[in-house]
């Protein structure tokens, strides 16, 4: 779909009507995850920046072969890197473009997006917010009071200046997105899909109620009533997830709040390869690392136990005192 | 008497941003020197000082050596009053909740316009930038106090990109595209103190860093610099400013 362009409000409820909302187990392998993805879909990415990514999905998407996919999220960083350098994606929309920021720009999205080969629209970080939002509430905008009089506005002719009916103040307009697909990588799941997460939500519960369909992936699966004992700590309803996927360490390198920080040697190592070469770099690292590995737990294996015991350390130690 | 203690250009700046924060203010903070400036302010005269990060974050209290790598990462969230959804953060400041807003630049003009899209022509761009963030949102919506280095190439006349709007094109040009409220409050380097016009929104200089002659700063600045009529000579960090902000950041993650 054009990026920007709104469903029409009957589009998205047959949608939503088709999907088998029953309270069903939906636990499936990441391969059988991928299968939900098509080529040339929007895809919602759960998380933000280096935080909650849903890493080991990405990575099977992309070890799928897949292609032309429009990606959003509310910060992107090396998972736009790779949806870029692996042509999994030829699309991004969020506020945000870069590694880190320890690591200024990112060589991959400046070779992408600067040859013309990608394109990344840029929006508002509370922008994406409300685009999601709306696409969460079944409306096809929200009205802002940022963006106005900057560029960032004037280069989204799909975000609209209106004066309100009401005060006749000026107001930015913006289009609800609702993705074909979420991404979203939570702590602990039950089989149904009643998601729970710790730390920071970013956008994800709007997200998972905008997309039109919703796969997740979790660090653990745990029984329907350890979700049932603390219903206060579920932020995503069963019925609005399609696939559960059970990937311990499924946002590595990146952190996942509560059980492990980001993997900074493998990021260092990462960054310098690719921002050392973003073409001839990127290769080596998809080869050796994304389609190179029989498995995700391969892929961890590579990142090294040292690493992650260290990243678990700290991750943890945010219960510690 | 002590000799004066040496800084670097880092330090200074997020000495001297530190000090503009008031106890009791809300202050919502950009990753790098502003998180730093605010947790700075936060250990010495603002103890009731309430950071905001953009990850969700309500009432951080970063802890010394564990600088978070993102205003997203779990570091942010140790010890805060509240976690939210980021959307629902920075709907704070559309609200009005805010006081101060506190980000770093790459590319600011007279105005107070900050650019981190793109160097060049947008439509064939020399270098994409990384984009807005919460940038765009902050100095929309609030008073803002940007902390950045001082260089020709970042202090141009006019921004080839407005990614986060100052005065737009000065007098009421704010206003009038539909942002009534907010703007910009002061603009720290390790040369100057600047603040704005009241009527032409013009940048000036208010204070000079110790050392710092006017023909300097005009060095290296890509505008015509105004002075206001009363420019003083800033107060150097002190030792224990100093050794407040090392003790924070011992790894120079941000004060390199």
């Amino acid at each position: 779909m054009e990026p920007g362009k709104v469903q029409p409000y009957k589009e998205l409820r047959s949608r939503l009507a088709r999907r088998d909302r029953s309270l069903r187990e939906k636990v499936v392998t990441l391969e059988q995850a991928a299968s939900f993805v098509s080529d040339g879909m929007s895809v919602g990415i759960g998380g933000s920046t280096m935080s909650r990514t849903p890493m080991a999905m990405i990575w099977q998407l992309i070890r799928a072969r897949k292609k032309d996919l429009s990606c959003s999220r509310c910060i992107i960083s090396t998972d736009g890197d790779l949806l870029f350098g692996s042509g999994a994606a030829n699309h991004i929309e969020t506020s945000w473009f870069a590694q880190g920021i320890l690591w200024g720009l990112s060589k991959v999205m400046r070779h992408h997006v600067e040859s013309g080969a990608c394109r990344y629209d840029e929006w508002s970080h509370m922008a994406m917010g409300m685009r999601y939002r709306a696409g969460g509430m079944g409306v096809p905008f929200l009205p802002i009071r940022s963006m106005l009089g900057s560029n960032v506005a004037t280069q989204r002719p799909e975000a609209k200046e209106f004066d309100c009916p009401f005060t006749g103040e000026k107001l930015l307009l913006v289009p609800a997105l609702n993705p074909d697909v979420a991404l979203i990588h939570v702590q602990r799941c039950d089989a149904y899909g009643n998601a729970q997460m710790d730390g920071l939500q970013f956008m994800d519960i709007d997200l998972a109620m905008a997309a039109n369909r919703v796969i997740l992936t979790t660090e653990r699966i745990v029984s329907n009533d350890q979700i049932r004992r603390a219903p206060d700590h579920t932020k995503i309803p069963f019925f609005c997830v399609d696939a559960v996927v059970e990937v311990p360490y499924g946002s590595a390198p990146h952190e996942c709040f509560g059980v492990y920080e980001p993997m900074m040697q493998h990021m260092e190592k990462y960054v310098a390869q690719v921002n050392g070469d973003p073409v001839g770099g990127m290769k080596k690292y998809l080869d050796d690392y994304v389609y190179g590995p029989k498995s995700w737990n391969e892929f961890l294996s590579m990142i090294g136990v040292d690493e992650i015991v260290t990243a678990s350390r700290r991750g943890r130690s945010i219960f510690d005192d | 008497m002590t000799e004066a203690p040496t800084y670097t250009a880092s330090e200074i700046i997020t000495v001297l941003s530190a000090r503009l924060l008031k106890d009791g203010q809300i202050v919502f903070a950009g990753i790098g020197t502003p998180l730093l400036a605010a947790t700075l302010a936060q250990r010495l005269h603002c103890p009731g000082l309430t950071i905001l990060f953009e990850g969700g974050v309500v009432g951080a209290f970063v802890e010394p050596g564990k600088l978070p790598p993102s205003t997203n990462d779990q570091r942010c969230t140790k010890r805060a009053n509240m976690v939210l959804g980021s959307a629902d953060v920075l709907l704070l400041l559309q609200r009005g909740y805010v006081d101060v807003g506190f980000m770093g630049g790459a590319q600011i003009d007279r105005y107070g316009n900050l650019n981190s899209s793109y160097i060049g022509d947008p439509a064939k761009p020399k270098t994409r930038l990384p984009g807005t963030g919460g940038g765009n949102d902050i100095s929309s919506l609030t008073n803002m106090i940007v902390a950045m280095k001082h260089e020709k190439r970042r202090f141009v006349e006019k921004v080839d990109f407005i990614t986060s709007p100052g005065f737009i094109r000065g007098g009421n040009s704010r206003a009038e595209s539909g942002l009534p409220e907010g703007g910009m409050f002061r603009v720290i380097t390790e040369l100057a103190v600047f603040s704005f016009d009241d009527k032409s929104r013009e940048m000036k200089v208010l204070a000079l860093n110790p050392g710092v002659t006017r023909e300097e700063l005009q060095d290296n600045t890509g505008f015509d610099v105004a002075f206001d009529d009363d420019v003083s000579v800033t107060e150097p960090p002190s030792i224990q400013e100093l050794t407040t902000l090392r003790m924070l950041d011992p790894d120079r993650l941000f004060i390199a």
